[in-house]
């Protein structure tokens, strides 16, 4: 039991969280788009956008499994390395205020001011601007989410689960958008991306070392030191960074 | 052709917005694959290396970004 959740527990929750921020930002912009061009071209893009990012899941999903393990370990094993370190290095300097954090209410406010001055400079024409724009923020957004999803379960037969960890969390953030028609500016973003980050890191390290041919001891329970291991250089990189950027203001 | 354009540049972003931490990391693999080559019957050794190569490479690059 406790084997089978170190093995799907952390590949399902990281698909959720990461997906969870991605749906987001992504809504921020459909939501942009419905409320300054109208619902139907900001829904149509979307569904499109969506429809496109199952079907790149579907395609390369089953092909992954089909390649050499350790050839997949290694090369996935790196890329999340180069992943998960960008998306936790840039969650620790938001955290420390070395670069300023996500803000989806002003990103709202930038798209919908965009969005009039395209339909004011437009108006005579017959516009596929606004359903683009929607479906370049699902498909854009969605794509860091098929590689999470597609990364943490290929060649583990996790696919599935960690699919529907990440349907989850686009169904959820869609729904509550489709209630309120606001974006949603107080999820902890960064908070998440931290976690996600640590999780991706150390996904990384594990598969690209079973790809070198180690064996970690506790093979996949191995995962929980290496995050506890990320979490600690985290949290001593935010506390590095504030000195720093306290150190630097007059 | 913009969406093409801004779908590749994403694409590349996902994983390399730093050359140089990019360029850190492939070296932390590459020595550790030549540990795991060169002593195969101890291959924690590269594994301990990858781990704190790793964190390392973390650490190094939030202390220079936070001094810039």
């Amino acid at each position: 039991m406790i084997g089978d959740l170190a093995h799907g527990g952390p590949a399902i929750a990281a698909s959720f969280l990461a997906s969870l921020v991605e749906a987001v930002e992504a809504l921020t912009i459909v939501l942009a788009v419905g409320t300054v061009r109208g619902w139907r071209p900001a829904g149509l893009g979307a569904i499109a956008g969506f429809a496109l990012l199952v079907l790149i899941v579907v395609a390369l999903g089953p092909l992954l499994d089909r390649l050499p393990l350790h050839f997949l370990q290694l090369a996935i094993g790196i890329l999340l390395l180069l992943f998960g370190m960008r998306w936790l290095r840039k969650s620790i300097l938001r955290s420390a205020g070395i670069i300023p954090l996500h803000d989806e209410a002003s990103a709202f406010a930038i798209e919908t001011a965009e969005l009039r001055e395209h339909a004011r400079q437009h108006e005579a024409r017959l516009d596929w601007f606004p359903a683009l724009a929607s479906f370049k923020a699902v498909l854009l957004e969605g794509l860091e989410v098929v590689f999470i999803v597609i990364a943490v379960s290929a060649g583990r037969g996790l696919l599935i689960p960690a699919s529907i960890g990440a349907l989850a969390a686009c169904l959820m953030i869609a729904g509550i958008g489709f209630v309120i028609h606001r974006p949603l500016a107080r999820v902890p973003e960064n908070t998440l991306k931290f976690a996600v980050g640590i999780m991706l890191a150390a996904f990384g390290v594990i598969w690209t070392g079973e790809g070198l041919g180690v064996a970690w001891p506790g093979a996949d329970l191995a995962i929980v030191a290496f995050a506890a291991l990320f979490l600690g250089v985290g949290r001593a990189g935010v506390v590095l960074a504030r000195r720093s950027n306290v150190g630097v203001l007059p | 052709m913009n969406t093409a354009g801004a779908t590749l540049r994403t694409l590349t972003r996902l994983f390399v917005d730093d050359g140089s931490r990019a360029l850190q990391i492939l070296a932390v693999v590459v020595i550790a694959e030549i540990l795991a080559i060169l002593f195969p019957n101890i291959s924690l050794g590269a594994g301990s290396v990858l781990l704190i190569g790793s964190l390392e490479v973390l650490f190094v690059s939030v202390a220079r970004a936070s001094s810039r």
